[in-house]
């Protein structure tokens, strides 16, 4: 790699301090996001607005996972897109799969009776 | 060599070769590109359990009353609600929460990891490494016992139309509900519980050559970094699988 360069760091004895406040509060808020899900799952009646709740929350927990573990958020900009872009696109073909394969199974179960 | 005195002034353009336009080393790109088509794997999964589960009959009755039934997909905190050591009582999901805990703690000190390597300290690297491994091994033995417990069954069963009761599961017959809710079950964690397996593995060979001192010697750790993408997506994984087949 010709950004890295070969450095005797065993001479030098100082090692900088961690820096790890960041990682602790993203550890945090992912416990957080998970409590909320098991609060919602023990107190709301199962339904279209449970789930969705549950949806908009693991979207939450992924964005804090890619975005501060995975460091994607201090990438490049062409790097983050041709990360997010294809995974909209396939987020997009679950939806229309899902849709769509209802619908079929619908079509096969119902009409050929 | 000497003899080569016309040599020509080197393109510097973005995309002539010898930088990075991405800002990021060719090993970490083609790991984000993997873990980008390991994402298309799983979004597949879940494509199949959506299609399988909508494909069946939901329980309509109070939540009470439910019972397991071929006949309607089952409610998930009614099928995984046992705990090691705690026989017979009803603890919905808490195993499971205790899984949760488990993985998200094994990404922060990932994290750890690769925040040591920066700075090139060696023994902070190799703690939380072995930190990182530890909690790893602990998540695949609680998937173990998972698994173990949903093969083996509860004492109650399902007693099926014949008249026999059926315990535990297999890949076709199980006392939850329809054959394929248990399929997916093994599918799904299963694939999932592989990575965490080749994950453990990787970080081993990581923490064996960090030991070696190899990454020391060549002046970066980026192979922890790389690695520690594979486990954070492992995680990522996690998270939607317990959101869609453990939540929902």
């Amino acid at each position: 790699m010709a950004t890295h360069h070969e450095q005797d760091f065993t001479a030098s004895g100082d090692i900088p301090k961690p820096q790890t406040k960041w990682i602790w509060k993203t550890f945090f808020i992912l416990v957080g996001l998970t409590a909320v899900e098991f609060l919602f799952a023990f107190t709301m009646d199962a339904g279209t607005l449970r789930n969705a709740i549950f949806i908009i929350l693991t979207i939450f927990k992924a964005f804090y996972i890619v975005a501060e573990f995975m460091h994607l958020k201090h990438e490049a900009k062409a790097l983050i897109w041709s990360i997010l872009l294809p995974l909209a696109l396939v987020a997009w073909l679950m939806v229309a799969l899902l849709a769509e394969g209802s619908y079929y199974y619908d079509s096969i179960t119902n009409y050929f009776k | 060599m000497s003899t080569s005195t016309t040599l020509e002034a080197p393109n510097t353009g973005t995309w002539d070769g010898g930088n990075e336009p991405l800002k990021a080393s060719y090993g970490k790109l083609m790991m984000w590109f993997f873990l980008l088509s390991d994402a298309f794997t799983f979004g597949s999964f879940l494509i199949v359990y959506g299609l399988s589960r909508h494909s069946h009959m939901p329980y309509t009755g109070k939540v009470e009353d439910f019972y397991f039934s071929t006949e309607w997909w089952p409610i998930p905190e009614k099928v995984f609600n046992a705990f090691p050591g705690l026989h017979g009582m009803d603890l919905p999901l808490a195993f499971v929460a205790l899984m949760t805990m488990i993985l998200i703690l094994s990404s922060v000190t990932m994290v750890l990891a690769v925040e040591a390597g920066h700075r090139m300290d060696k023994n902070d690297v190799q703690k939380w490494l072995l930190w990182t491994i530890l909690f790893g091994s602990i998540f695949l033995g609680c998937q173990a016992w998972e698994w173990a417990h949903f093969i083996t069954g509860d004492d109650k069963g399902m007693l099926l139309a014949d008249g026999t009761t059926v315990f535990g599961a297999n890949l076709t017959v199980n006392q939850y509900g329809p054959p394929l809710f248990a399929d997916l079950f093994f599918f799904i964690t299963g694939f999932h519980g592989t990575h965490v397996f080749s994950g453990v593995i990787l970080l081993i060979m990581v923490f064996i050559n960090t030991v070696n001192g190899v990454y020391h010697k060549r002046g970066h750790y980026e192979m922890v970094e790389k690695v520690g993408l594979y486990w954070h997506f492992v995680d990522l994984v996690w998270v939607f699988v317990f959101t869609f087949f453990y939540l929902i």
